[in-house]
């Protein structure tokens, strides 16, 4: 019941951000809770495949990177008015540019998946990290899509009904996506199919000698892992109006999995909270010193080395409620 | 032909300098099965070592010997203060932590030396070039760093499979448990090897002072490819890592070398020169899709 209690109040304050942001005269918040969101969507698709099925993916940006280049990409033929290749007609609409970011992404995560999941443990975090390496490097490469520098979107994606240039309205947006990702990822959990992944983490030759094949429910699980970061990265690059290699680099891969460990592995919440936490640290800390890395590095494997279960455990012992 | 032994012989340098990292990390890996991604970061306060040192007394030889004292005491340190603790822990835990650590050291150094990359000057008695085949002079102080690793990679050879201790680092890679229940001290096994991995690190960024800038990040950009050399050598194995490491190595440094020239005659000259350096950056990435595709765990698979 407490949880129920703290979660509806969660809701309530973020939907209501926007206007205490106004009333509290700070207009960069709603921008700022915008990005966290983003970077809270693409960490509670990483949880899917690292919380829930035990895949050590150290190449999560990719689909991210990939997913903002989509919008990116799709934008800059649109302004030019010049078909990819001749064929795909470029778009401004967010209808049309999300399911794209989101399709191509999910592709790339079942091509790269296919092949990393044939190897476990240590091979699979470094072929993880190397496959997106290499996509990294290919966008530095694309000078047509402004390669190393980035490319810059002059608007954002167009929504029928709503006005995405107003940062309130695309808050609320993000927000509504992440909570309608977050029920998803509760029912794909909760379904046979999330079962049988927590199964595949607990124990693989369990499963295997129950007589379930663990190979097409991890790469099933990695593709919509794939899609997720995808949908956040298209979100990304519609707020940051800019897009370059750096947002698939192997730190930033690094950084969304932090916010899984910090707020909470395996938790639906946890890469909310994760988020929110690595932000207000890194903007704090920013405050102190402009070497904030070189305290939150120490955090970090503080954390790791004693925090076990991240800050949704903390707020489970605070509440009282019992894990499980 | 000339350009092509020139270009074999870059491949064959830049494969020894992974295979020094190589080593190290698969040597940790495979005894103490732990990952260790701040293993670029000995890399980088080896290099910055020797170069402050060389800057300070303008010695080579007390920069070596700088340098190493500086990679073998931050791996001690490391060791005793944060990956001692992660043993027993899983993956997941020993990435973050060391990605902490490499975060922490990057911006360490940024606090010590600044941002600015600095430029080490070659050592007086390699400042020539020597001619390889009639015709064709090599930069000497190149093949300095293809004799010496190549002589490290005899010495690692001799120590692992000729005497005691390297019988045991042998069997704590095959066998952790059963080394600890004869009763050999595993602790300080593991610390030898650790500063073992941790020197040979530390003398990869000191050669590679002269020939790449020593800065910042330095440590993640060749890390990742020594991911790469020790996934298609095989985890734990240091033959697999030589082997690895050189074909790495030549493979990376031939197709930059040759890509860029045959997109010319494709694309326009700035376009080709940009895609062709991503497409023999992602080269290496392919090569290892197409190892794991044949051997999972890779040409030499250390635990077979």
């Amino acid at each position: 019941m407490r949880e129920k209690i703290a979660l509806a109040l969660l809701f309530a304050a973020a939907v209501a951000l926007p206007l205490i942001m106004r009333a509290l005269d700070l207009p960069g918040g709603t921008g700022v809770a915008t990005s966290i969101l983003c970077l809270a969507f693409a960490a509670s698709s990483l949880n899917l495949i690292l919380g829930h099925g035990g895949m050590i993916s150290f190449g999560h940006a990719a689909y991210y990177g990939i997913g903002a280049y989509t919008v990116g990409i799709l934008w800059e033929h649109f302004r030019q008015q010049e078909p990819i290749f001749g064929l795909i007609p470029g778009t401004d609409q967010l209808l049309i540019t999300l399911p794209a970011a989101m399709l191509t992404a999910g592709l790339a995560a079942a091509v790269i998946g296919a092949l990393s999941l044939r190897t476990s443990g240590v091979q699979f975090i470094m072929i993880t990290l190397a496959f997106a390496q290499m996509l990294f490097f290919l966008f530095v490469g694309l000078k047509a899509y402004g390669g190393d520098d980035g490319m810059t979107i002059r608007r954002r994606n167009a929504v029928p009904g709503l006005d995405l240039r107003d940062v309130d309205q695309l808050y609320w947006l993000v927000l509504g996506l992440l909570c309608a990702w977050l029920f998803l990822q509760w029912r794909i959990v909760g379904s046979r199919f999330g079962r049988v992944l927590e199964g595949i983490r607990q124990n693989e030759r369990r499963m295997r000698a129950i007589g379930i094949s663990p190979y097409p429910y991890k790469l099933a699980a990695f593709v919509i892992a794939g899609m997720g970061a995808g949908a956040a990265g298209a979100l990304m690059a519609n707020y940051m109006r800019f897009v370059s290699p750096d947002i698939m680099s192997w730190q930033k891969s690094g950084e969304i999995m932090v916010v899984v460990i910090l707020g909470g592995i395996g938790t639906l919440l946890g890469p909310v909270l994760g988020a929110i936490a690595l932000q207000g640290l890194e903007f704090f800390l920013g405050g102190i010193t402009e070497h904030w890395a070189i305290i939150l590095g120490p955090i970090l494997v503080l954390v790791v080395l004693f925090g076990r279960g991240g800050i949704m455990a903390l707020i489970r012992r605070l509440l009282g409620v019992r894990h499980g | 032909m000339a350009l092509l032994a020139e270009q074999l012989l870059n491949g064959l340098q830049l494969g020894v300098m992974l295979f020094l990292l190589a080593a190290g990390l698969t040597l940790v890996f495979g005894i103490m099965g732990v990952i260790n991604l701040a293993h670029g970061s000995l890399y980088m306060v080896g290099a910055f070592g020797a170069a402050v040192t060389a800057q300070v007394t303008g010695s080579w030889w007390l920069a070596l010997l700088g340098g190493l004292l500086a990679a073998g005491v931050t791996g001690l340190l490391m060791e005793l203060v944060v990956l001692r603790r992660l043993y027993a822990r899983d993956h997941l835990d020993q990435v973050l932590a060391t990605f902490g650590l490499i975060l922490f050291f990057n911006q360490l150094m940024v606090l010590l030396f600044g941002r600015q990359p600095r430029f080490v000057a070659l050592p007086a008695w390699f400042t020539g070039s020597v001619e390889i085949i009639p015709g064709v002079p090599y930069p000497s102080y190149r093949l300095l760093i293809i004799a010496v690793g190549l002589a490290v990679a005899a010495g690692l050879y001799v120590l692992i499979q000729r005497t005691r201790v390297g019988m045991l680092v042998r069997a704590g890679a095959t066998h952790r448990e059963m080394v600890r229940a004869l009763g050999v001290d595993i602790r300080l096994l593991y610390t030898l090897v650790f500063g073992l991995g941790a020197l040979l690190a530390g003398l990869a960024g000191i050669m590679a002072g002269p020939v790449f800038n020593v800065q910042i990040g330095m440590g993640e950009q060749i890390l990742i490819q020594t991911f790469v050399v020790v996934v298609i050598g095989g985890i734990g194995s240091v033959r697999g890592a030589l082997f690895g490491a050189l074909l790495v190595g030549v493979v990376d440094t031939l197709l930059r070398g040759f890509v860029p020239g045959l997109l010319r005659g494709l694309l326009d000259a700035s376009q080709a020169d940009a895609l062709g350096a991503a497409l023999s950056s992602m080269g290496v990435y392919v090569l290892m899709a197409l190892v794991l595709l044949i051997k999972p765990r890779g040409i030499f698979p250390a635990h077979a």
